[in-house]
């Protein structure tokens, strides 16, 4: 006969709702497991739709993702002629927040070469950029419709093609346009911006008293064009030949001085190590304290629940039971309890998983291993129950 | 053979100063079909006594047969399995029943013969067999808090009897019962020491119960101080 299972039987409302209790904190825990993993998964995204294996940067830098890197937009064609190079795109990144429906709409504006890549990795619906201006794909979490049109920089952009889940490393969903429009929307002044640069620099060069009015007007005309080019980008991203080295490749782009070849493994580190590293300790940390929360719980319930039953233990020594017996019971009510508990917390967030804000991911080996955990703490925070069964003498079941 | 052996025995509790003595060179011998009262005030070494013979409460001295085995002499013999022979020869009914709280009727009584090794079958027959023989036939689903003072206490000694022990040890089975209940209760365990042939031995201080008893042990200070 199961005494766990007949007691828990018998005081099933009061099982039940510990356990719901317990549930809601297990839940909690696998929620930061996947928000973890969510956040490693969107640090990564932008990197896994790439697929590139060098990412061409400002020398000195870390790269577009995790501190600010321009280089001309030409130094493709140069990346193009290395040797082991198969093909080479420029792409410019941006966080943009502005108004929409009088709330903050933010996401990550994604600018690349219509005929290279780095563009949207599938196009869930409508069609993909075609025309080399005022064109837009969205990520489907950014939630607008094909044909919605937005206002960005000096322009409206217009949704043609929704894509999947393309996030930044901050988590913003991807909207991909043309270089050429990205770097407008980034870079280009607007036209009382460019009136007051070229009047403050013609005023600057008629101080000049070397200067002839024509020369004058000659290098300001130069000046001008070369303070309003747009033709910068973030990073170009190279991917390589069959069978070419990486690291000679990165070797030739590194003797050119003013770049950074950062391979992706290193690209990788980057996010995921530096970024979000903090991230991954505090949520660490979390889940070891409430899981430190739920074994304390699990041991008080289990303790007073065996204060609850000493008379009934003493009665079974009295009636010669073994200890094993006694123990099993205690033990089994715990990892039921446990059992229950992860059930109830895998539901809800299996359940609500989609409706977080940022995107949680859960993986078999996380959730796996909580359980081998959760049973961990059910069988140690018994051992308190358990002692202080083994401790009640069969004579506590006399006397009235 | 006779089903209790005590012989000198004697129960010290504490050392030194602060010794105890609850029980004193206690004699005596109760044979199968035997319904023995021990009958003495309270703090007199009734319960001790019982503790003793249930194999709960080391004796200090003396010596302690059941069944023809020596389970004590001068302390617990080594080598004694004392849970297995409680299991296998001893049945207790406490003043409070003691059901568990939990567990059906049926099941109650189930539990101590599944502990005893028997088959979930053939523990469910014999516990249904013995509630049923004591007019709880009704009752085998009914969880403890659903029976009456004197249904539980039939269901404690159905438990009690469960695995045939060739002793029952009744600490006050009637003390929480009224006049009649209690009345029955001892009818009953009259009447199972004959068709069993069990040795049971009962503490009371129930005057009202004594004419149930073969015999009367009265304890005083710890002293068998008189036998009727």
């Amino acid at each position: 006969m199961n005494l766990a299972i007949r007691d828990i039987r018998y005081h099933r409302g009061r099982f039940i709702l510990t356990s719901i209790g317990l549930g809601l904190l297990l839940g909690v825990v696998m929620s930061m497991g996947g928000i973890y993993r969510g956040l490693i998964a969107d640090a990564l995204s932008i990197l896994h739709t790439n697929k590139a294996d060098i990412w061409v940067v400002q020398q000195g830098t870390n790269g577009p993702f995790a501190e600010s890197s321009r280089i001309p937009e030409d130094i493709t064609y140069r990346i193009r002629s290395v040797p082991g190079v198969a093909e080479a795109s420029p792409l410019s990144f941006q966080t943009v927040q502005i108004e929409r429906r009088n709330k903050p709409f933010r996401f990550f504006l994604v600018g690349y070469d219509l005929n290279g890549f780095g563009g949207p990795p599938e196009i869930l619906a409508g069609r993909g950029i075609r025309q080399k201006h005022y064109e837009m794909v969205v990520a489907s979490a950014v939630g607008m419709a094909i044909g919605e049109k937005i206002h960005l920089g000096l322009h409206d952009y217009t949704v043609v093609g929704i894509t999947g889940k393309v996030v930044s490393s901050a988590g913003d969903p991807a909207v991909y346009v043309s270089l050429a429009d990205a770097q407008d929307i980034q870079f280009k002044k607007d036209n009382d911006a460019i009136r007051n640069d070229r009047e403050r620099i013609g005023a600057n060069l008629a101080t000049i008293p070397s200067l002839s009015p024509p020369q004058a007007k000659y290098l300001n005309a130069n000046i001008a064009a070369i303070t309003e080019s747009t033709h910068t980008v973030n990073t170009v991203v190279a991917r390589l030949a069959p069978g070419a080295n990486l690291q000679e490749v990165q070797e030739r782009i590194n003797r050119w001085n003013h770049f950074r070849p950062i391979s992706d493994a290193e690209q990788t580190a980057i996010l995921a190590k530096g970024m979000i590293e903090k991230a991954r300790m505090q949520l660490g940390l979390f889940r070891v304290i409430l899981l430190i929360i739920s074994g304390v719980i699990i041991s008080l319930i289990i303790y007073t629940s065996t204060l609850d039953k000493i008379r009934v233990i003493a009665t079974l020594k009295l009636i010669g039971s073994q200890n094993r017996v006694i123990i099993g019971m205690i033990l089994q009510q715990s990892l039921l309890m446990g059992i229950l508990a992860y059930g109830i917390g895998y539901t809800l967030i299996l359940l609500t998983y989609e409706k977080f804000p940022r995107r949680i991911v859960l993986e078999a080996f996380d959730l796996q291993s909580l359980f081998v955990i959760v049973m961990a703490i059910c069988t140690i925070s018994s051992f308190v129950g358990i002692r202080k069964a083994l401790k009640v003498e069969p004579a506590e079941a006399l006397g009235g | 053979m006779y089903a209790i052996e005590v012989d000198n025995l004697t129960k010290i509790y504490g050392k030194g100063e602060t010794a105890v003595t609850a029980l004193q060179g206690a004699s005596f011998k109760v044979r199968p079909g035997e319904l023995v009262a021990i009958l003495g005030p309270s703090g007199s070494g009734k319960t001790t006594l019982l503790t003793c013979i249930g194999l709960i409460n080391e004796p200090t001295h003396g010596t302690v047969i059941i069944d023809g085995t020596t389970v004590a002499d001068g302390g617990w013999l080594g080598g004694i399995d004392l849970k297995r022979m409680r299991r296998e020869k001893l049945g207790f009914i406490f003043q409070a029943h003691n059901l568990i709280p939990f567990l059906t009727a049926q099941e109650n009584v189930m539990i101590a013969l599944e502990i005893n090794g028997l088959t979930r079958n053939a523990a469910k027959n014999r516990a249904v067999e013995l509630l049923s023989a004591l007019n709880l036939g009704h009752r085998v689903n009914n969880y403890p808090s659903a029976l009456s003072g004197g249904e539980s206490q039939r269901v404690a000694i159905a438990r009690a009897l469960a695995n045939r022990p060739r002793v029952i040890l009744a600490d006050e089975p009637t003390a929480a019962l009224d006049t009649e209940n209690g009345k029955n209760v001892m009818d009953l365990l009259k009447k199972l020491a004959i068709e069993n042939h069990s040795a049971i031995m009962v503490v009371t201080h129930d005057h009202r119960m004594v004419e149930n008893f073969d015999r009367i042990l009265e304890v005083s200070d710890g002293r068998i101080a008189g036998e009727k």
